[in-house]
């Protein structure tokens, strides 16, 4: 991230009512240019009405950091993850390989997003089909700038001393070893950082995964998201963060089952990031 | 001399039966497909010095792990003092390596005490099993046969261990002036023991030991104990790969960039082309060789299971159902497809022995693979058998279809237009 010690560039221009134009890859590179940083928005990021909010605040990070990111807007395509994991190899390759034909063509060479399940199929599985990237998740990313002391969080009193629960997303956690900088930015936030029973990578998942978020659950005695809200809600937080949009709506929906929403809101860490520090 | 004889037979006929299941056992191999390269070997022999000999992941459940973790170590040390048994049996010698000194004295020592401990363990796991009935002994794929297993292996640790500190006993009686090692443990019952019948004590205790041993390791390959061979070799064979990756299918890279090639595309394929091969896993000949290490490895602890979030809410899944359904498959189908390539018992895998509903309730998250103290996968070959449900039966949810449709229309797994990707930008501003 060194290399992105430069003032904010002319591409976004905020105006002095702080609306600001989010670039294109397209438009940047209609003006001969290259982003330093795509933002990889993610299907959810992009539809969710919920997750629309955490796209907005990591943009908005990225905007008063000053970083010269870029979004594909209609040029981005499903990675195909979902399709993946419940068996649809052919959908996969073919939007692995669609992607892989757009990023490379605009010599993309790092990417951040902030869904745990794009992030690991950029790092893990789109390498072998010729999309070579420095991939990172907004969790790992958004600590590194706090670390680097290009984004202050320090000194907001929104968080101060309340609970905040962080549940683990499993493609983050066990399924590549970031357990810590999610933790490390709550921490960051003064915030009481309280853990479930299960945590790290004991964590429970939320019920989402393997392409479960598109379908309804097997018959069982309970869904899986009601058992984990219930582990969450056990440490009586005002919030419980998450990394994860598929996290989200299954922990949201969970809150709500247990007419909890007025005590406890699902946040993602860069919502919470963006409340404390008015950004 | 005739107990040299007698040992010698015993010993040729033991190892040749289990030298037969061995390779019965590996003959099936042949029948499995092609998976990870092992490379990677130093990170292997770390893995494996880790998770095997360190026992890292057992330990994870510190109580009950510490308590398997010095079974392990003990039967490490004591596996020195059955070699030792072995050439004293065939050569007619009495504790052959005492010329080592401190070094016997420290390793007779230590397989004394850990003897002691394996003794209280193995009572500790009878009555976690049978008293305090731990949940996650039971399950529907827990056959009266799994737990008969467990119980018979527990009572033959126990015998070996008795008749190890047995032997011992009986040693330091009859050899009072000039003793060999160093026994903590035995040496506090001599009493028990006459110096008339001190002999015949050592003999028969020495007898129903290494019999035991032998008998067990004949045992050992249908028995779900049979981790003890192959968890070393398991672990050392682990998918090093993150969890959470799963791997890109060739065949299928290879047709889709035909697909997306203009110059092949609309081409007739070649007349020598081999016959595509079967997507994902139907049966056991689809399996990849790890899949079956896996199978065999399992020792139906049920870890796995317990941390299921799908098993957790009362769904079918069970993980470890999977790895016993892929033993017992191979046992079933694999005898006839090694004589006839297309033998068929009019069963498959998926289907008879593992239900697509236990499937679909897979998230994916990797908790039993996480907690596995083997390094066991079971969601490679979920992932793999829902492959062939999607690609060649085309049995999915009507809802994933519907999703599939949704990707391959809209380039998102949700009905929109991916013209409206850039909506969340509308009216975007800091401090708002």
């Amino acid at each position: 991230m060194e290399e992105a010690e430069q003032p904010i560039e002319e591409n976004q221009e905020q105006l002095s009512n702080g609306t600001f134009h989010v670039p294109t890859v397209a438009e940047l590179k209609a003006k001969g240019e290259e982003p330093e940083l795509l933002f990889w928005v993610g299907c959810a990021g992009a539809f969710d009405d919920r997750y629309q909010k955490v796209t907005r605040d990591f943009v908005k990070i990225l905007e008063k950091v000053g970083i010269k990111y870029a979004v594909l807007g209609t040029e981005e395509s499903c990675t195909g993850d979902p399709a993946k994991r419940a068996g649809n190899e052919f959908v996969y390759q073919m939007q692995a390989m669609g992607n892989i034909e757009v990023l490379n063509g605009y010599n993309i060479k790092k990417i951040v997003t902030a869904c745990p399940h794009c992030f690991n199929i950029f790092k893990n599985e789109y390498p072998e089909l010729g999309g070579k990237y420095e991939v990172h998740h907004h969790s790992t990313f958004l600590q590194q700038l706090i670390n680097d002391g290009r984004l202050k969080v320090a000194g907001g009193e929104e968080f101060k001393g309340k609970t905040i629960t962080f549940h683990d997303s499993c493609y983050l956690g066990r399924g590549n070893g970031i357990y810590e900088a999610p933790r490390k930015i709550l921490e960051a936030l003064d915030a009481n950082l309280v853990e479930m029973k299960r945590n790290r990578s004991k964590g429970l998942c939320c019920g989402a995964g393997g392409a479960q978020m598109f379908k309804d659950a097997e018959k069982g005695d309970k869904e899986v998201n009601i058992e984990r809200t219930g582990e969450a809600l056990e440490t009586n937080p005002s919030v419980i963060a998450t990394a994860c949009p598929f996290c989200m709506t299954m922990m949201t929906d969970g809150v709500k089952d247990k007419n909890k929403e007025g005590d406890t809101k699902v946040m993602d860490i860069a919502e919470l990031i963006v409340k404390s520090n008015n950004i | 001399m005739s107990k040299q004889l007698i040992f010698g037979l015993f010993l040729f006929l033991s190892l040749g039966v289990f030298t037969y299941t061995a390779f019965r056992l590996a003959s099936f191999f042949r029948l499995t497909k092609k998976g990870f390269k092992v490379d990677r070997i130093s990170e292997r022999i770390t893995t494996t010095l880790l998770v095997a000999f360190g026992q890292t992941k057992i330990l994870r459940r510190p109580a009950i792990g510490l308590m398997h973790a010095l079974v392990y170590w003990g039967f490490m040390v004591i596996t020195i003092g059955s070699v030792e048994m072995m050439v004293d049996g065939l050569a007619g010698t009495e504790r052959i390596m005492g010329s080592l000194g401190i070094f016997y004295s420290l390793i007779t020592a230590s397989g004394d005490i850990f003897a002691a401990i394996i003794i209280l363990s193995c009572f500790a796991f009878l009555v976690r099993r049978h008293i305090m009935k731990v949940k996650r002994f039971s399950g529907v794929e827990m056959s009266p046969k799994s737990s008969m297993d467990a119980t018979a292996a527990l009572t033959m640790i126990l015998i070996l261990m008795f008749s190890l500190i047995g032997m011992n006993m009986g040693y330091l009686v009859n050899h009072s002036d000039e003793i060999v090692g160093y026994y903590p443990i035995s040496s506090l019952f001599t009493g028990l023991v006459s110096a008339e019948s001190a002999h015949l004590f050592q003999e028969t205790n020495w007898w129903i030991h290494i019999v035991l041993i032998f008998v067990f390791l004949n045992i050992l390959p249908y028995s779900k104990h049979f981790h003890i061979i192959m968890s070393i070799p398991n672990v050392f064979l682990t998918d090093l790969k993150p969890m959470t990756q799963m791997n890109n299918m060739a065949s299928v890279t290879k047709e889709v960039k035909l697909m997306m090639d203009p110059n092949t595309a609309f081409a007739a394929p070649a007349e020598d082309a081999p016959p595509p091969e079967r997507f994902g896993v139907k049966d056991i000949e689809d399996i990849t060789w790890k899949n079956y290490t896996d199978s065999l490895t399992c020792t139906e602890c049920g870890r796995c299971t317990s941390v299921c979030p799908a098993n957790i809410t009362g769904k079918l899944l069970s993980p470890r159902k999977i790895m016993i359904d892929t033993r017992k498959r191979m046992n079933d189908r694999g005898p006839g497809l090694s004589k006839d390539p297309n033998f068929d018992d009019g069963k498959s895998l998926v289907g008879d022995y593992i239900t697509t509903e236990e499937l679909w309730a897979c998230t994916t998250c990797n908790a039993c693979v996480q907690e596995c103290p083997v390094n066991i996968d079971p969601v490679s070959i979920i992932m793999d058998m829902r492959r062939n449900l999607v690609m060649e039966e085309s049995n999915a949810p009507k809802e994933l279809v519907q999703m599939f449709t949704n990707i391959e229309n809209n380039g998102s797994p949700w009905q929109f237009s991916p013209e409206d990707r850039l909506k969340w930008t509308e009216g975007i501003s800091l401090n708002s």
